[in-house]
């Protein structure tokens, strides 16, 4: 059980290192918001489950406080940060 | 039983984690990618959250559990909602099929 549960974190792993290239690639700043949302769940899905793994309970503290933060710098972003006036938007 | 059902349920919330990531990559334009945002948001880290609450050693801890999925939920719809009205405003139009 202990097992999977590392190995499904691991593969969550995985798919933010992945997120994260695609981030610093992509063309438009939207993109690049997108990821960074999406690195803000999968961070929290990680450290969830590293919670159950190491039986560390503090860690879905921490978890809330990533997931509350991702919403704020998207709404930050929306709001306020994209003027969309440098470049192509796709 | 609930151990088969937490493993299950595991699985199925990486499977939605990696849908949305390869659909982040892949989809066309901005409207596209919030769709598959929000898959990984809602179900994926739904699903893995209800799992790891089926094996929580106390009623307590499983319900701070799951009491992240509402607040995750609410957040995503906020965001997205957020972000394609900019974008609308911005004109982005939704991308189309190149027709014949």
């Amino acid at each position: 059980m202990n097992t999977l549960v590392l190995a499904v974190a691991l593969f969550l792993l995985a798919n933010l290192v992945v997120a994260l290239i695609a981030a610093a690639r992509g063309p438009t700043p939207a993109d690049r918001m997108l990821m960074a949302l999406l690195i803000g769940t999968t961070g929290t899905g990680i450290l969830v489950l590293l919670a159950n793994a190491m039986h560390l309970p503090a860690l879905v503290d921490v978890a809330l406080v990533l997931a509350l933060l991702a919403a704020i710098g998207g709404i930050a972003f929306a709001k306020r940060a994209w003027q969309g006036k440098e470049d192509d938007h796709d | 039983m609930i151990e088969w059902l937490s493993m299950a349920l595991l699985l199925v919330g990486a499977f939605f984690f990696f849908a949305g990531t390869v659909g982040l990559l892949r989809f066309p334009d901005v409207y596209s990618r919030l769709h598959a945002l929000a898959k990984a948001d809602n179900l994926g880290l739904g699903c893995v959250l209800i799992g790891l609450a089926l094996q929580a050693e106390s009623i307590a801890a499983a319900l701070k559990l799951l009491l992240i999925w509402p607040l995750v939920m609410a957040a995503s719809a906020g965001i997205s909602f957020a972000i394609a009205r900019r974008a609308h405003a911005l004109g982005i139009v939704p991308w189309r099929k190149a027709g014949p």
